[in-house]
């Protein structure tokens, strides 16, 4: 069991439903249907999937920002509802959250260095010494200069926010990510360069990946088991290069024809 | 640093608040009037004046310029002149109070309603609406009745009616701030709710509520003055604006001065807050700084030092030739790009393609003079659409060009459709604006349009609302209201690049079949070189602003000559190529990081 860095079972999300004011059925959006799957402990597990299909759902409700109407998670051996129970910085503790839009999860009117004090202080509870060294260390594992800590969000580009944003998921020590299309707002060499450093985390400070994109080429290049979510369920998980070489369910293989390639056999 | 795209832009001088405001006359008058006012009314404990109270009952109704009285005496024989100054004391103070205190409550009712939601936000939202629908003067009427008149009693009245003004406000403010991520973010670094509402969403919210009460003082001290003037504020001896102005009305005419002198203290201080309101909201508010509510002109401003040849011999579709285009900031202009020259053939698709900042859009923007202008400027080279010269074509003829012989289709049509008409209406008044054709008869070719880009059941389709489309129908509306016109060109600025794989392949074939079937010269603006590869005969690589390179597709994939090309095309990962992508990416990377 405590192989698995994060353990979902039969994981169910609605929305909407309920009741109104005046007794009316709200309409109800099963983003979510009945999801089972393993993250083993170091590996990077790639989510699919077009948009809608309830990738980000998913990583919401894996990191606690919304609860799931049915089903079961185990995050580093705990139990979902005991991490909830517990409150926010339980869960900030054991997994952590990078989002899609790297200025938009950064506060425009903090600094670099507020911004990665919060998670020192609240989660790790260090004193402002350490405090200082740790956050030095950050920007250097993300490959920032210094000074970085001194400026505000909108002195940096997509790429250099985004670095930010990792460090800022790193400072909490959680060895679970989870990735919610990192790359997707990025140029593709800021997007390689990303990746890179993603790549060489996990491997200096073993991390386990939750790796969600839309991408298929991305998703492949990083990940070594790979999810294809369809409409709220997984129809497709296997290992990567299997996965992409030999699809099996026909969504796969409609979403591997659609990818636009560099070289396509069928262009003259 | 380590991104190859940071070009290193020159810090771009903004002009601080104190600049912006002083720009603006008329907020500058106000502010210097109310501060001479402001200052005059804190002084007047030091002033050689006499003291307010005291009656004078020979002397009453002296017109103003009366010995020892500059502006008169009031039907007691009080000095007016006295009177005022501190009458404008008491107004300040309980203006300025009053709108301290409803702005403390009313932002936070707003901040915890807009960051709770659900039952909490009903709850305080109805409270709200419940103040809202008494007319605001009964309520403060009845709130001096029940706590007894006084100047402090119709202080917290008139606070108390302008709660829900900040209250809906601020609420809506604080919806649209807790929905961004860097709101969940806080949550995930261990911040309570408590922590997030107060160092997360009120430093973002500040600005809307300094800009709500600068717009409000100058309303509240107008609401005292009237509570005064009908009994209910300030109670004699003391006394306001408002009240001086209800004990003079009974001789408004033996004794006109008496009413207007405070009525003009009034005006004066309510218009020149007023000013001022509207100078700080101009100044804070980023859009009105930005200049997006400056309305563009219709075409892009063109100062080029030589004008072009206005006809070119034996040209394609589409030729540019030399084109630079760039921002004027007011000192200088800075170019966004640079002698860009490309031509494109009937039939025939150019890609061109640049990472962000490249200058992709602006080209294409330029291409129709759609650049908004202030502060894009053209500023060399020309266009020929079908071997003339459209720029130095008269306004009308350039805007008739438009969506005519050369149409574009953007990135998101969820933003370029207009959500309240139906899309078949949408490409009829497509049609209409360049053919004088019947309604019906447009709408007709809309729904034949429609079927042209493959959306099935058209008819009924045609009198669906934008919203009410998936993302690749609602493209293929965008793609059918460019071809109405049957144009020769058509520019797509990113198309597919807000649609899933699936759909944008789709889009992209029908964009080949109507390119084939129909002889369309297409530039196609994109970052992805798979599109590219696709679905280009040839292909431009911008960079800064310039194109590094251009050739047929196939060569430059095959063999790109220019530097950045080769890191471009070396850092697109392939589909199959799996973990070994990031191992041929990592050389390319480790120079720039030593």
């Amino acid at each position: 069991m405590s192989d698995n860095a994060v353990e979902m079972r039969d994981l169910v999300k609605t929305f909407g439903g309920g009741r109104s004011l005046f007794g009316r059925r709200a309409s109800e959006v099963h983003a979510v249907k009945g999801i089972s799957l393993d993250l083993q402990r170091g590996e990077t597990l790639g989510i699919v999937g077009e948009s809608g299909s309830g990738k980000s759902t998913l990583a919401r409700m894996l990191v606690g920002l919304e609860a799931p109407t049915s089903g079961t998670m185990q995050i580093d051996g705990k139990p979902w509802a005991e991490l909830a129970a517990t409150g926010s910085r339980a869960f900030g503790r054991t997994i952590q959250y990078v989002f899609q839009d790297p200025v938009a999860s950064l506060n425009p009117r903090k600094t670099i260095g507020e911004i990665l004090d919060v998670p020192l202080r609240l989660l790790c509870g260090y004193d402002a010494g350490k405090r200082a060294s740790r956050k030095k260390e950050l920007v250097d594992a993300v490959q920032m200069p210094l000074d970085t800590l001194e400026r505000f969000p909108h002195e940096f580009s997509g790429g250099q926010a985004q670095r930010i944003a990792i460090a800022r998921a790193l400072a909490a020590e959680a060895r679970i990510l989870v990735l919610d299309e990192p790359v997707s707002a990025l140029d593709v060499s800021v997007q390689a360069q990303v990746l890179l450093l993603l790549q060489q985390l996990r491997d200096d400070l073993g991390l386990s990946y939750l790796f969600i994109s839309h991408d298929l080429a991305v998703v492949e290049s990083i990940s070594d088991r790979v999810a294809v979510m369809y409409l709220g369920e997984v129809v497709e998980i296997g290992p990567a290069a299997r996965l992409f070489a030999a699809p099996q369910h026909d969504y796969t293989k409609a979403l591997i024809a659609s990818a636009p390639r560099l070289t396509s056999p069928d262009i003259a | 640093m380590t991104d190859m795209t940071l070009s290193a832009p020159e810090p771009r001088k903004r002009r601080s608040n104190w600049q912006l405001l002083m720009a603006n006359r008329l907020a500058a008058a106000g502010l210097f009037l109310f501060g001479f006012i402001v200052i005059l009314a804190v002084l007047a404990p030091v002033l050689p004046l006499p003291n307010p109270d005291i009656t004078d009952q020979p002397n009453r109704l002296l017109p103003p310029f009366a010995d020892g009285h500059l502006l008169g005496t009031d039907h007691l024989g009080r000095d007016i002149l006295s009177r005022l100054i501190w009458g404008t004391q008491v107004s300040l103070i309980v203006g300025v109070s009053a709108t301290a205190l409803a702005a403390i409550f009313g932002s936070l009712i707003g901040l915890v309603a807009g960051y709770a939601r659900g039952a909490t936000d009903s709850v305080l939202m109805r409270f709200v609406d419940m103040l809202m629908a008494f007319p605001y003067i009964l309520l403060a009427i009845a709130i001096v009745a029940a706590l007894g008149p006084g100047l402090l009693n119709a202080l917290y009245a008139i606070a108390i009616v302008n709660i829900p003004f900040f209250a809906r406000n601020i609420r809506g403010v604080t919806v649209s701030i807790r929905n961004r991520e860097f709101v969940d973010a806080a949550r995930l670094s261990g911040k309570s709710h408590p922590a997030i509402l107060f160092t997360e969403v009120l430093p973002n919210v500040l600005p809307v509520i300094v800009i709500t009460m600068s717009t409000t003082v100058g309303w509240m001290i107008l609401e005292t003055a009237g509570l005064s003037f009908l009994g209910l504020g300030a109670q004699p001896p003391t006394s306001d604006l408002g009240s001086m102005l209800g004990q003079a009305r009974a001789q408004l005419f033996t004794a006109p001065h008496a009413s207007i002198i405070p009525g003009i203290m009034i005006f004066v201080l309510v218009m020149c807050i007023n000013l001022l309101g509207d100078g700080i909201r101009d100044v804070l508010d980023p859009r009105l700084r930005s200049g997006a509510l400056d309305r563009p002109m219709p075409i892009t401003k063109i100062d080029r030092k030589t004008k072009p040849a206005a006809t070119l011999e034996d040209a394609p579709a589409l030729v540019v030739d030399n084109l630079s285009t760039g921002f004027d900031d007011g000192k200088a202009i800075t170019p966004a790009v640079r002698d860009i020259s490309f031509r494109l053939g009937k039939g025939e698709c150019l890609g061109l393609i640049g990472e962000s900042g490249s200058g992709k859009s602006v080209t294409a923007l330029s291409l129709m003079g759609l650049v908004a202008s202030p502060p894009g400027v053209i500023t060399a080279g020309g266009v020929y659409v079908g071997g003339r010269e459209v720029l130095s074509l008269r306004e009308q003829e350039l805007i008739g060009l438009r969506g005519g012989r050369v149409a574009y289709v953007f990135q998101d049509p969820l933003t370029t459709l207009h959500p309240l008409f139906r899309v078949g209406e949408q490409i009829a008044e497509a049609i209409l604006v360049h053919e004088s054709v019947g309604k019906s008869e447009a709408h007709r070719r809309a729904v034949e349009l429609m079927e042209t880009v493959g959306i099935r059941d058209a008819r009924s389709r045609a009198s669906a609302y934008p919203h009410e489309l998936s993302g690749g129908q609602r493209q293929r509306i965008g793609i059918a209201m460019a071809l109405a016109n049957d144009p020769d060109i058509i520019i797509a600025d990113e198309p597919t690049t807000a649609l899933d794989v699936t759909v944008q392949a789709r889009i992209l074939e029908l964009l080949q079949n109507l390119r084939r079937e129909r002889g369309l010269a297409l530039l196609l603006i994109t970052h992805d070189f798979g599109v590219v590869a696709q679905v280009c005969d040839r292909v431009a690589v911008m960079k800064n602003g310039e194109i590094v390179e251009q050739g047929e597709t196939g060569a430059v994939l095959r063999d790109p000559q220019h530097d950045y090309t080769k890191r471009l095309i070396a850092c697109v990962p392939e589909l199959g190529e799996g973990q070994a992508f990031l191992d041929r990416v990592r050389p390319l990377f480790v120079e720039a990081r030593t």
